[in-house]
């Protein structure tokens, strides 16, 4: 399979967006009542760590109240724009033979489901968003970036977005050698609640617990762009973990093509 | 005739083990972030709103319990009814001689879903021992009255959502509400702000399912809350059966 000329693959953007704005706006309910579930977790959340801090008086590990209102509304903003949902499809997509017609087709499956995400994103950002700034409002929450902050938080989010939907994508490979692949999945899910920082500020976890998160991509996927953008981070921090993202993301690249490479393989020879 | 709805749901799962396996360990790693979460938020404060470690572990149980219970039978039952409106399958099961409502809300048994009725059960028990209280028979029967309560509230409460089929019949994802303001009751509500905490008592009655019983199993229910938790799920019941019967009118109406 090789490559298209650029700007043929921007024609095929274009048609998948399409294609995908009207698809969503067809369940535009399902779409209303996944967001109210989407919006309720950082409330949860918000609410349980301010209890935490109102009863240690006032702070916990340098956590303010408004603190955890900023950290836990920009992190449904970030979960929210990095998140990918292919890897509960494959399954269903090898068994039902539903590769074979992404296959035929002369551009990696990866576009499909890459024009798929990032429409899906802008539509509910413009949801998301100023659900937002009326959490923000609100609980009052303490966020006033410096400029050099803003600036870093956009490549730390795009790249963010970058590794997980390469990292997602080749963790769902797995679907071509295994059968049942949920119980990956779930417990895939349940190293991001705890590692990326869904659950609680990393700085607020265990020294190990840390360190896990730091070394394998999971901070790099969501944590850090929130910690960039509400002043957590030293320049020097914020510039390794630009380098941290880079890293993985080639690693991600590179375990991405040789694992499809092995898996189509594997799925052309069970579907012959 | 939940019994054999069980059964034909037990010969069903049966043929599927393998099921049985993704099932617990879904359960478990549920089980692990709601422990790891307390765990996280407890490594930092020794009382969250008044509520201890262990309490907190307890309503844990009860969640996962009431959860299981919803997810056995409820849940499946709601949706298949739902499909029935839609399809229209639903004749099948009106015409039986037998009293439609109950017919149809044991109408799916997911068996497998039992672990987690199993799981939050052991973990009930597991932090009672470690609150090392002596837990009255007069609190295990609150609990128990409470929980039943509870329990009729949710199912009353489910079964008005999915009689909105009757009229309403793309709905497929109106059971999802419930399931995402569920979740919230991972927590006492009594941390909320009041109007989450009043939605999650009386818009989506979370609370009455899962607060109070644990409030009573330890010790810390105002008489009040237990009376207005049975008045409430009586409420509830008659509410839901009126509205059943409505929408089971505009049913037939349809149909003919």
């Amino acid at each position: 399979m090789r490559g298209l000329p650029l700007r043929q693959l921007v024609d095929v953007y274009r048609a998948k967006f399409r294609a995908e704005i009207a698809l969503q706006f067809a369940y535009r309910w399902a779409l209303a009542i996944w967001l109210l579930g989407l919006l309720l977790q950082p409330i949860v959340y918000l609410v349980v760590w301010t209890t935490v801090a109102r009863s240690q008086g006032g702070t916990v590990g340098g956590f303010s109240a408004r603190d955890f209102a900023a950290y836990f509304t920009i992190f449904m903003v970030v979960n929210q724009l990095t998140f990918t949902w292919h890897y509960w499809e494959f399954e269903w997509r090898v068994r039902q033979g539903f590769f074979s017609p992404l296959l035929l087709r002369p551009i990696h499956p990866l576009h499909n489901d890459l024009a798929e995400n990032v429409t899906f994103k802008l539509l509910t950002f413009t949801v998301v968003a100023p659900v937002a700034v009326l959490l923000l409002v609100t609980f009052n929450a303490s966020l006033n970036p410096s400029p050099w902050q803003v600036l870093a938080f956009l490549p730390a989010l795009v790249f963010a977005f970058a590794l997980r939907f390469l990292l997602e994508w080749t963790l769902a490979l797995a679907a071509f050698w295994l059968t049942r692949v949920t119980a990956i999945n779930q417990a895939y899910y349940l190293a991001v609640v705890f590692l990326s920082g869904q659950m609680a500020p990393l700085e607020l976890l265990p020294e190990a617990v840390q360190v896990i998160a730091a070394v394998l991509p999971f901070r790099w996927m969501v944590a850090f762009p929130v910690e960039t953008v509400l002043g957590r981070l030293s320049p020097m921090e914020v510039a390794v973990g630009l380098a941290a993202q880079l890293i993985w993301i080639g690693l991600a690249l590179g375990l991405l093509r040789f694992g499809w490479r092995a898996g189509v393989r594997r799925y052309s020879a069970v579907g012959a | 005739m939940l019994w054999l709805s069980f059964r034909l749901g037990a010969l069903n799962a049966i043929q599927y083990r393998a099921d049985f396996m993704v099932q617990l360990f879904q359960s478990l790693i549920g089980l692990g972030i709601a422990l790891g979460g307390i765990a996280v938020v407890f490594s930092q404060t020794d009382q969250l709103g008044g509520w201890r470690q262990e309490e907190l572990i307890a309503l844990i149980g009860v969640f996962m319990l009431v959860g299981g219970l919803i997810a056995v039978v409820i849940r499946p039952s709601m949706e298949q009814l739902m499909e029935g409106v839609r399809l229209g399958t639903l004749d099948f099961t009106l015409t039986k001689p037998a009293d439609a409502q109950v017919l149809v809300s044991v109408k799916r048994v997911e068996i497998w879903r039992l672990v987690e009725v199993v799981l939050g059960a052991a973990l009930i028990v597991l932090a009672m021992v470690q609150l090392g209280e002596r837990v009255s028979l007069e609190r295990v029967a609150a609990f128990a009255v409470t929980m039943l309560a509870g329990v009729a509230i949710v199912y009353s409460f489910l079964l008005i959502l999915s009689t909105l089929a009757f009229w309403l019949v793309r709905l497929e994802n109106i059971l999802v509400i419930f399931h995402s303001m569920y979740e919230a009751g991972r927590w006492p509500v009594g941390i909320y702000p009041p109007w989450l905490r009043a939605t999650l008592t009386f818009v989506v009655p979370v609370a009455f399912a899962i607060t109070v019983p644990v409030e009573a199993l330890v010790g810390r229910l105002e008489p009040a809350t237990l009376v207005g938790s049975l008045l409430l799920a009586v409420a509830f019941l008659i509410a839901s059966r009126w509205f059943w019967r409505l929408g089971l009118r505009h049913y037939t109406g349809a149909s003919a």
